[in-house]
Order: structure tokens, then C-alpha cells, then sequence
């Protein structure tokens, strides 16, 4: 790998510059305006559906936005806003996260129910997978017991009718008293169609009711009365949702009616539990099925569903350890190591970074000292440590084209559907770090960029899980920024490499485990959707990375060049001299030279920015191989980059943040001691 | 009606004299014993105890009467496993003749008891496998390739159903197993899903009798089974 090549240009930089987070983009999220006129909910279309169904693709569609479509369950995990043209007059489109029922089991679940009451929609799109329409008639009978407005579209039509499946839309259409539209959302097949009936869009009639027998049928009658007509859902959806046991609907009632009739509601659905003899969810999901039986039996043709030929082989290839994890090792040397390594981190940068410093610095340096009469704004915007010079360049000539090559590997994985089968091939080993195989997508993600995988971790089904992901991401997965440095750092020593990697590993592995004993909690449950493998489509790959890409721009360059400044007026008023005065110290402990120092303060802007400091002592011929192995040991476990610790502070609250903060600090030095006395006692030369 | 004292002790000689091949432990002169000898279920052979053929018959009944209001509790009622035994033993003795088929057909004429003896089989056993239909298993042990169709879900958890529902898992869905290994594989309907052996424990299956001669040849005809 040409790491060092490149690092070389960290040295001249290191001391004064600084960007902000791990690169690339949390979505395309953040960056759509807020809704307007929430009070007006003429024009407001909701599309909502189970995951990996398509909604995003549809409303990329809808909308001219884009928002990231993937083949795995859980790709959006927060709503995006759009504005389309395609209903006369306009209207907001709103894409949300998956949801398989009104009952929500994950947080980004919460988010499309709570939506759907908070923002009353005059429309809402129901995106169906038409391959598993039995699967998913479910949901459609909830919405349209709960009164919504409902449009369905039959989405991936062509996968659908490549299986054979025939869905009669016209009957479908009457069955549910809704109008159906067949889709097609990844090639732009049918939403013309899809528009066309949304003016159509209103509260059902009562065509499609489901019988849920007369012990429920009472209870429901009961609690209906009780609730009386409120904004929202129907008042016989909502008292399914009590009769269910559904925690937000009964503080609701709490609220809004007071604690006698939560009382009263909460007596009826204890008789009635009683009575069934039953735990009623269970019930209300037969009648519903067996309803949802009857409308297939009618409209859809099935033939015999046994999935073969080649897609399927390439499957069971993926998810037989034997050939499994083999395949595993080849996309890790070649995606990584191959394409971020030597073609990112090396071609792309010395190219972008020659181009810097031929074209653009010369001519930076040059305006500055023609317009800038004074030393200390010159070195503000230009010079060796300058925000133009160093800051932005920094991000775009170095970071930008190694997250840049990994989210184009990344997004290619995430589109063929291999990530769901890592997680299966996985959870046994994520089961004794106190997660389930579903961590690995954030866990992969973090390679890429820890603060987007932060976010992702949303994902994941208790809060126990969430907080163990964040800790690891936190303290023992190296972004793929840090990773090019450290890995620069340390070739052509093999044995100090060896020796990170094992450490780092270990501390994963360990913390992940402790962690896992000490955190009270359920055990966590493994289950996850497996969608066909498919040949990622490159305009999607592209619009993905091109979409994250934008993202950090516009999020991470400002953190840059904020950061350049504090740098700036640490420099200016010698408060950097004393900090690194304090860390001196520490290091002793840990058998590194004081020159380090300064290394480790930047290293609590970034971790890689420290690694790349270290690598300029390094240069200097100060550091041995045993040294260097623990100061990179160090770097990787450090306090992740400012960005991270803010997205932390946003999903985790402030006190976790700090508290992490504060063990990763810990394990860091720990490790660098304990790593050092062991070569020593040992007697190791690296 | 048998008297259920006469019952336990039918039941402890069938397993003594049948299943494991041994003498009975059994007092000759307690009250019970003296009592089955009388109605000619059991009589004295050397210093123990051995079932007459009347004997066996109705002991066969008995143990398979217990056996499957094991079954019953653990898998359908959801009782703890500790508490089987002793329900189990006040089951058996309200079990009539025909109920225990009743209950037989609704486990899909299991087997084993949950401690892993057999079940001795029943008429409706019998047919039942002329039928194909083998039994109801948890899909954790399912067969690799076999095809079943969801018997019944043994879970109280509202967590655990609701993602069975979310993959469309309720009793009457078709499913096929596909990978026990490192996590279990499955299909239903049109949709693959993967799953870790604590949902895949409370799915329990009927399933179809030698799936992999059937594969092929008319996997959707036999869906509303």
C-alpha cells in the first residue's frame, strides 16, 4: 500500500491544521428544509411501507431528491422531506423509515408511526413488495382500519412477475377499497401511474372490515365508546392498539382523557384478556391474516415459491461458512485493502494532492500576500497552516478521496444484498459482545465513518445494544481515514503491525464482552430479512457516494476549518505549549519520548490528524518499533473525531457521551501501558 | 375408567418391564398393586410384578396419555418445565379415550415427550403417516430442505410475535428450512429471513413427511394443509 507515500504529505501539515469528522455522509438527510405549514396538511403525502420495499427509490422519484436506497432492511432511519410535482398543485413528500406494523418493535419504527399522528397526511403511499404481498396485506389492513387515506403501490412489479406472480390489481383495488398501482420505483416504472390515483386518496369506507371475533369485537366497541372522535387514527384502530397493549397509545389516553378512563380502558383490556383466554396481540394478528388470506385467495395467482438458479446458489454460497467466509476475507483484501487502500488512499491522493500544490496553494499564498497586509490573518487563511491551505485541502486532497473509494466499495456491497448475509454468517460471534449479527451493519459502516455508523445504530432493537455499538465504535473501530494513516504508519514493520491489530482486536473483543456482563438487560435476539442478491445498478452507486460526498462537504468542511482556527489562536496565545507540557507525563508511562506530545493533543481533534503527527516524529528517527506500535495502539483506541462526539451527544445524551468519553480515555492509555510493560518485560524489539 | 391409582402403577411397570427391561421396583403387597392384580391388569411372577396382556394395553395407553399432556403443557400451554410432571401426572387421568387423539392430531403426532421418550403411537397415528404427515417440530430441529407449515407458536413474548409477524410467521404460513448453521435460514412465501435459534425454538411446524421427494413436484398444491 503507497500509505506512506501520501503521509509524507501529512508531515508538513499535521502541526497546524485540522478537519473535523470521518468523512463521509449520515445520509442525505439533514440537508432537506423542514416541513412547512405543519398546521396544513392539504399536500401532504406520506409514503410509508415495510423495509427494503422501495419507499426511498419511490420517493427519489416523487421528488427529484435523493435519499439512499440499499438492498438491506433499514437503510433510512430517519424521515427525509421532498416537495413533488407530480399531484396538481404540489405537494410535501415524506419518505419514512420501514415499519412492518402500527406496533412498533425499533426506535426508527417509532419514528413512521409517530408521523403518521403528529402530521396528518392527505395522502399515504403504501409501498407493498409485490413478490410478498401476503406478507404484507397486513399493514395495509391497519391503515386502512386506522382511517388513513390510503394509496398502495405494488412495488417491484418485475420481480414479481419474473416468479410468476400475478396480482389481479383491479380486484385487489376492490377487496381493499383503495386504489392500487403497479411499480417498478429503481427504473422509474409506475409512479405517473401512482400519482394519478392519489387524488383518489381518502379515509376508506367501511368495505374492508376484519372480524375479530366477539370477545374483541366487545372490548373494541367498549374502548371505542370510551375514546370518542380525536385527530389521528380511527378510534376502533386505536383500541386495537390499547387492546395490544401498545405503550404509547395508553400514555395518550393518560394525557388526553385522563387517569379514570385510562383506568376504565385498562379494565376492559384486562377482561378481555381473560376472556380470550389469550394474549390478544396474537388473535388480532389470525383475524388479520385469515383476512388478508381471503383477499389473496381472491386477486393473487402464487405459483410454487422455491427460489433457484443461480441467485440462489450465489446465496447459499455467501452463507456457508466453509465458502462464506473465504469470500468474506477476498471482499475485505479487495474492497478495503485493494481499492481504499492503494487505489484511494494512494493514486487518488497523490493526485489530488500534487494538483493542490501546484495549482491551487501557489495561487492561495500569492492572493494572500498581495491583499493581507498582516502576519497573523495571512496565517489565518494562507501559509503553511492556513484554513484554505491546510484546512480544506486536508478534507478534500486527503480524507475526501479515501472515504470517497470506500463508500463506492461500501455502497456496492450494500446494494447487492451481501450485508444481511454477513450478519448471519456473524451473530454467534456478536452474540458474546452483548449484540446481534444486525450490529455488523453499523459495525462495517464504522470502517467508513464512525459518525454515520453512530447514527445507523439506531437500528439496533434495545437500548442495551445501542450503547454497547456506540462504545465499540467509539473506542475500537479506526475509521477509514485514521486506518490509511496508521497503516501508512506502520508498513514495512510487520511485527509492530501484528501486534496493533491483535491488541486493537483484542480490546474489541474484550470490551465488547465486559461489557455485555456488566449491562443489565434482555438478551439480544437475532432476526433479519434476507433480500435477493442483486447486481448493484451503477447510477445508484454513484448518486449514493455523490450524495454522501455532498454531505460531508457541507456538514464536515465548516467542523475543518473551525478547528484550523482554534488551532490558529491555540498557536497565537502559547496555549498549546502548556497542554502539551501536561501530556509529558503520561507518555513517560507509556515509554514514548515527549516529542510525542503534540502528536496526542491533535489527537483529541482527530485521531488520524495524531497518527499523522506521530508519523512526522517518526520521520525524525525518534520513535523504535516497540514505541510506534504503542502510539498507534493509542491513536486508534483515542477519542473519536469532534463530529462523532456530537452526533453521540445527539443519539446518547450528554451524560453517556461524557462517560464514554471518559472510558475510551482510559482504555487508551491503559492499553498503550499495559502494551509497553509486556514488550518490555518480554523482552520484544518490534 | 380405570382407577388412577391402578394407572400409576401400570404406568411404572410399563416402564420398568417394557422400556427399560427390568423387575419392578414395585411393592406387591401395597394397596394399589393388589388392587390392579385384581382387575387381571398385572400378576405376580416369581417374587415381582409383570403386566398381563390386558395389562400392557391399557399401560401403553396410560404412558401415551401422559406423554402427550407433556407435550401439550410444554409446547402449547407454555407451562415451565419444572412444574410438567406433576401437571402432567393429574392430566393423564382426565384424558379420555378419543381426547388423546384429539390432542395427538393437534401436536402432529409427536413422538418423543419433552424428555426425549417415546410416545407410544395411536391409531390416528398410524394413518396419519399414510397421510405424510409427520409430526410437529420446533423449526430448530427441522430437517435441512424440509418443508412444513406452521403448527403453532410456543411464545407468550408480544417481542417475539410481533416479529414473527413482521415475517410472516402465524400458524397456517408455509415455511422451508433452509441453513441451521451459524444462523438458521428459512423461507416463507417468497421471502428469506434469518433468525437465531431463540425465535427459531417457538416455531413449531408440521411437517410434511420426507419434504425432499416432494420438492419440485408439487410444493404449492399441498398449502392449505
Amino acid at each position: 500500500m503507497q500509505g506512506a507515500a501520501w503521509l509524507q504529505r501529512f508531515r508538513r501539515r499535521w502541526r497546524g491544521g485540522s478537519e473535523a469528522a470521518d468523512g463521509a455522509a449520515p445520509e442525505a438527510r439533514g440537508a432537506a428544509p423542514p416541513a412547512e405549514g405543519r398546521a396544513a396538511p392539504a399536500g401532504r403525502i406520506l409514503i410509508i411501507g415495510s423495509p427494503n420495499v422501495g419507499k426511498s427509490a419511490l420517493f427519489n422519484r416523487f421528488t427529484g431528491r435523493y435519499a439512499t436506497v440499499s438492498n438491506y432492511p433499514g437503510t433510512t432511519v430517519e424521515l427525509a422531506r421532498g416537495r413533488t410535482s407530480r399531484v396538481p398543485g404540489g405537494a410535501e413528500v415524506i419518505d419514512t423509515p420501514g415499519m412492518y406494523s402500527l406496533l412498533p418493535i425499533t426506535e426508527e419504527e417509532r419514528v413512521a408511526r409517530a408521523t403518521l399522528v403528529a402530521e396528518p397526511p392527505a395522502a399515504v403511499i403504501h409501498v407493498i413488495d409485490a413478490k410478498n404481498v401476503e406478507r404484507m396485506l397486513g399493514l395495509t389492513v391497519q391503515l386502512v382500519e386506522a382511517g388513513l387515506p390510503v394509496v398502495v403501490a405494488l412495488n417491484m412489479w418485475d420481480e414479481a412477475a419474473e416468479l410468476g406472480i400475478r396480482v389481479d390489481v383491479a380486484r385487489l383495488e376492490e377487496s381493499l377499497g383503495v386504489p392500487v398501482a403497479a411499480t417498478v420505483a429503481t427504473e422509474g416504472v409506475g409512479p405517473g401511474a401512482l400519482a394519478e390515483r392519489l387524488p383518489e386518496a381518502r379515509p376508506p369506507r367501511a368495505c374492508l372490515r376484519v372480524d375479530y371475533g366477539p370477545v374483541l369485537e366487545g372490548a373494541i366497541s367498549r374502548i371505542a365508546r370510551l375514546l370518542g372522535a380525536a385527530p389521528g387514527f380511527s378510534a376502533r384502530a386505536r383500541a386495537l392498539l390499547l387492546l395490544q397493549g401498545d405503550a404509547e397509545e395508553h400514555t395518550r389516553v393518560q394525557r388526553e382523557l385522563g387517569p379514570d378512563v385510562a383506568a376504565r380502558v385498562r379494565r376492559i383490556v384486562d377482561d378481555a384478556t381473560r376472556a380470550a383466554g389469550h394474549a390478544l396481540h396474537y388473535l388480532v394478528a389470525m383475524a388479520r391474516k385469515s383476512c388478508a388470506d381471503e383477499i389473496l385467495a381472491r386477486a393473487v395467482q402464487l405459483p410454487p415459491e422455491e427460489r433457484t438458479g443461480l441467485r440462489e446458489r450465489l446465496s447459499r454460497f455467501c452463507m456457508n461458512p466453509l465458502t462464506g467466509l473465504p469470500l468474506l476475507a477476498f471482499v475485505l483484501y479487495f474492497g478495503l485493502y485493494k481499492f481504499v487502500g492503494d487505489f484511494g488512499a494512494g493514486t487518488l491522493v497523490d493526485f489530488l494532492e500534487s494538483w493542490f500544490q501546484d495549482y491551487v496553494n501557489p495561487w492561495v499564498n500569492a492572493a494572500a500576500e498581495r491583499a493581507l497586509p498582516w502576519a497573523a490573518a495571512r496565517d489565518l487563511v494562507a501559509g503553511e497552516f492556513g484554513v484554505t491551505t491546510l484546512g480544506i485541502r486536508y478534507a478534500v486532497a486527503i480524507v475526501l478521496p479515501i472515504v470517497g473509494t470506500f463508500f463506492i466499495a461500501f455502497s456496492i456491497l450494500e446494494d447487492s444484498g451481501y450485508l444481511p448475509r454477513l450478519a448471519m454468517l456473524i451473530d454467534r460471534v456478536f452474540k458474546r459482545i452483548g449484540l446481534n449479527g444486525r450490529a455488523v451493519i453499523p459495525m462495517v459502516l464504522g470502517f467508513g465513518c464512525d459518525t454515520m455508523a453512530t447514527m445507523v445504530t439506531r437500528t439496533l432493537e434495545s437500548k442495551r445494544e445501542r450503547l454497547i455499538a456506540t462504545l465499540l465504535l467509539a473506542l475500537a473501530v479506526p475509521c477509514s481515514a485514521q486506518m490509511g494513516v496508521i497503516l501508512g504508519l506502520l508498513s514495512g514493520r510487520p511485527a509492530a503491525l501484528a501486534v496493533w491489530a491483535g491488541v486493537v482486536t483484542g480490546i474489541f473483543l474484550l470490551v465488547g464482552a465486559a461489557a455485555a456482563r456488566v449491562m443489565p438487560g434482555e438478551r439480544p435476539q437475532f432476526y433479519m430479512e434476507l433480500p435477493p442478491l442483486r447486481l448493484p445498478r451503477p447510477a445508484n452507486i454513484f448518486l449514493k457516494t455523490y450524495t454522501r460526498m455532498v454531505w460531508y462537504l457541507k456538514e464536515v468542511l465548516p467542523l475543518f476549518v473551525l478547528a484550523s482556527v482554534i488551532i490558529w489562536i491555540g498557536r497565537l496565545t502559547g496555549l498549546f505549549d502548556l497542554a502539551t507540557g501536561a501530556l509529558v507525563p503520561v507518555l513517560r508511562l507509556m515509554g514514548l519520548p515527549p516529542e510525542t506530545a503534540v502528536a496526542f493533543l491533535f489527537g483529541f481533534f482527530r485521531r488520524d490528524y495524531g497518527a499523522a503527527g506521530l508519523f512526522d516524529v517518526h520521520q525524525q528517527g525518534l520513535l523504535s518499533g516497540n514505541q510506534l506500535a504503542v502510539a498507534a495502539i493509542v491513536l486508534t483506541l483515542f477519542l473519536p473525531c469532534v463530529a462523532q462526539f456530537l452526533i453521540m451527544k445527539k443519539e446518547r445524551g450528554l451524560r453517556v457521551t461524557l462517560l464514554v468519553s471518559a472510558f475510551v480515555l482510559a482504555v487508551a492509555f491503559g492499553a498503550g501501558c499495559a502494551t509497553h510493560l509486556a514488550l518490555t518485560v518480554l523482552g520484544v524489539q518490534l | 375408567m380405570i382407577d388412577p391409582r391402578i394407572e400409576e402403577v401400570l404406568e411404572s411397570l410399563y416402564e420398568s418391564e417394557v422400556e427399560q427391561g427390568r423387575p419392578s421396583p414395585l411393592d406387591a403387597a401395597a394397596e394399589p398393586v393388589r388392587l390392579a392384580c385384581e382387575a387381571g391388569l398385572t400378576a405376580a411372577c416369581g417374587g415381582g410384578l409383570r403386566l398381563t396382556e390386558p395389562g400392557r394395553a391399557a399401560a401403553r395407553d396410560v404412558v401415551r396419555r401422559h406423554r402427550l399432556a407433556e407435550r401439550l403443557l410444554v409446547d402449547v400451554l407454555d407451562v415451565a418445565r419444572e412444574d410438567v410432571e406433576e401437571d402432567a401426572c393429574q392430566f393423564e387421568h382426565i384424558i379420555r379415550r378419543g381426547l388423546d387423539e384429539k390432542i395427538c392430531r393437534l401436536l402432529g403426532h409427536p413422538r418423543m415427550c419433552p424428555h426425549g421418550k417415546p410416545i407410544p403411537a395411536g391409531l390416528c397415528c398410524q394413518s396419519a403417516r399414510a397421510d405424510a404427515i409427520r409430526e410437529v417440530r420446533p423449526l430448530a430441529e427441522g430437517p435441512i430442505g424440509g418443508e412444513g407449515v406452521v403448527a403453532y407458536l410456543s411464545t407468550r413474548q408480544r417481542r417475539d410475535i410481533q416479529k414473527l409477524m413482521a415475517m410472516g410467521i402465524l400458524p397456517g404460513s408455509r415455511i422451508r428450512l433452509i441453513r441451521r448453521f451459524p444462523s438458521y435460514v428459512f423461507q416463507v412465501g417468497y421471502g428469506q429471513f434469518t433468525a437465531d435459534e431463540s425465535l427459531a425454538a417457538v416455531i413449531y411446524v408440521h411437517w410434511k413427511e420426507d419434504a425432499n421427494r416432494e420438492r419440485g413436484a408439487g410444493g404449492g398444491g399441498n398449502r392449505e394443509s
